[in-house]
């Protein structure tokens, strides 16, 4: 009985352990980035065209570009999720059709993002002709979340009770008229937030874009959709490993992870506390 | 036209708008195969299969004659993925074990936004913390110059899967029934011996799920791997040493190949050969899953 219970209370540690572990990496990862990167933050950094090599000055352009890309990354992905998911949720019915939309989407999300990259090219650069520019790479982009916004979009419809639509058609609504008064009201909160967390993961990405738009280092910023951009994550990546003299170009590449961290993060959280305040309110 | 049938054509219209958005995905599937596939062929005009898939050399830009062989490439990335799952499997599965049946109410309300941020961490500055901060930290530990290899990847990658793995995981430990667990309880065993022998084993196509896609997730992985694992284009022999992936090796040369080459089509190939793992190990991922929820518990 004693030995049992010894056992039992070394168990349960370990798996303590396990927790404080991954709390640990986390609380490590955050520190370093917070410490050294807020060194490197200043107005000027935040607002101004890199100079001398990249060895000073700020990372605007990068900034900028990001917020443009995410926004065309948008465009695609959130209405195309939105129809997608209210097909899958209130018109389709279990027939092979459905169950082939729905295996692609579940593969689509694990598609590797450089295959993305690589199909991107293909279609977008060279089929399309768009080149290397924002509107290809945020294209890519696009097709990328449209999993995530197709998948959050339907859990936001899945909380809307079936009295709602019923309630609808009982008073002679077309389907379409019950959809669009009784149930898009109610979800559209909810499918909006979902498809910010995936919005905020395709802002983070960088394999999709090294090779449909972002560049190295652009001296202006870009005036079209068919320019080069250049992007957070990518320009962490050229400061971290292909800029030419990398111990002055560090505090940098910690000023921008730090950047590029809260920006995604920051899209998370609003979504994170958004949600939490909407389940609160509202109880079907 | 009666105001009906204009009524019924509007709805039917809408319904097919809806429908169109839906069958895309299934397009876009089938598109990123066929056109992989369409760009990777060309490669082969040139390349044997056989060599392409078996021999350990890849130097497309010798002088002496251009050999294009992935195996390394493959062996690398099964290496880093196993490596990580050996790492991220326990560890997340301890977390969703402490989470379903030892943590309170209110400690689960944090951590799991908290495992949330770590999911929300961009690859490309989980990356740049192997270089700045896990490589120095096993150049110490080993004696190397700089600790870009790829223990270095595996431990990033474990990192990375671990979102995945807890979710899953704790959500299957959840569905097992209650009364399995009272069952066990009332024979006498303890809550210890009851997540062991009677929980996890109850759980286990959803942890094998878990598994699977932290795995396919790590497969894909591109910028954490290409900036920590020191990139060599050599036979792994060991954990230690600087390796190169398929992802970081498409991610390395597509910039700088020559369009409509055959190294430009031989990369394609290998995207194309990236898509086909991932594609089988989120297949199988999906099967279990599927399994695990339609057997009513």
């Amino acid at each position: 009985m004693k030995r049992r219970s010894v056992i039992q209370f070394l168990g349960f540690m370990a798996l303590r352990v396990c927790l404080y572990l991954v709390l640990a990496a986390l609380m490590v990862f955050l520190y370093d980035i917070g410490k050294k990167g807020g060194g490197a933050i200043s107005w000027e950094f935040l607002s101004k065209m890199p100079r001398r090599g990249m060895t000073e000055g700020g990372i605007f352009p990068a900034i900028y570009g990001t917020f443009l890309v995410t926004m065309v990354t948008a465009l695609l992905a959130v209405p195309m999720g939105m129809f997608a998911a209210i097909y899958l949720n209130e018109y389709a019915k279990q027939t092979r059709i459905t169950r082939l939309i729905r295996l692609s989407i579940r593969n689509l999300s694990g598609v590797p993002s450089i295959v993305y990259g690589l199909f991107g090219v293909i279609l977008f650069v060279n089929i399309f002709k768009f080149g290397t520019s924002i509107l290809s790479a945020g294209l890519t982009l696009g097709l990328m979340t449209l999993p995530w916004t197709i998948t959050a979009s339907e859990e936001a419809l899945k909380t809307v009770p079936n009295s709602y639509r019923e309630g609808a058609l009982a008073l002679g609504a077309t389907k379409w008229q019950s959809i669009r008064t009784n149930v898009l009201p109610y979800a559209l909160s909810g499918m909006l937030t979902g498809t910010v967390l995936g919005l905020a993961r395709a802002a983070g990405e960088t394999a999709p874009i090294m090779f449909t738009g972002a560049a190295f280092a652009l001296p202006f910023l870009p005036k079209s959709l068919s320019d080069q951009f250049m992007a957070l994550p990518y320009h962490l990546y050229i400061m971290a490993t292909q800029h030419h003299d990398l111990a002055k170009a560090r505090p940098l590449a910690y000023g921008t992870a730090l950047v590029l961290i809260v920006f995604v993060l920051g899209m998370n959280m609003t979504a994170v506390v958004l949600r939490w305040r909407l389940r609160r309110k509202r109880k079907f | 036209m009666t105001k009906r049938a204009l009524r019924n054509l509007k709805e039917s219209a809408v319904k097919a708008f809806f429908f169109t958005n839906g069958i895309l995905a299934v397009f876009v599937l089938v598109g990123i195969f066929a056109l992989l596939l369409s760009s990777a062929i060309p490669a082969f005009r040139e390349i044997k299969i056989t060599e392409f898939l078996g021999q350990k050399l890849w130097d497309p830009t010798s002088p002496t004659g251009a050999h294009y062989g992935i195996l390394s490439m493959i062996v690398s990335t099964i290496y880093v993925t196993l490596a990580a799952m050996v790492i991220a499997l326990p560890v997340g599965l301890g977390v969703a074990a402490y989470l379903s049946d030892v943590a309170h109410e209110r400690v689960r309300e944090i951590v799991k936004p908290v495992v949330e941020v770590l999911a929300g961490i961009p690859s490309v500055v989980v990356g740049f913390l192997g270089i700045v901060l896990i490589g120095p930290f096993l150049a110490k530990l080993t004696g190397q110059s700089n600790g870009l290899n790829g223990l270095n990847g595996s431990i990033l990658l474990a990192v990375m899967a671990l979102p995945t793995i807890i979710s899953i995981s704790e959500d299957s430990l959840n569905a097992v029934p209650n009364g399995y667990v009272e069952a066990s309880l009332a024979m006498g065993a303890s809550r210890w011996q009851t997540l062991v022998r009677v929980k996890i084993p109850a759980a286990l196509s959803g942890i094998i799920a878990a598994f699977m896609l932290g795995m396919g997730r790590a497969i894909g992985e591109t910028m954490t791997v290409l900036m920590a694992t020191g990139n060599a284009r050599t036979f792994p022999h060991g954990l230690l040493q600087s390796l190169r992936t398929m992802t970081s090796n498409i991610a390395i040369e597509l910039g700088e190949v020559p369009y409509y080459t055959t190294h430009y089509y031989a990369l394609f190939a290998i995207g194309l050969v990236l898509f086909l793992m991932t594609f089988l190990v989120n297949l199988v991922a999906d099967i279990v899953l599927r399994k695990y929820q339609e057997r009513e518990l």
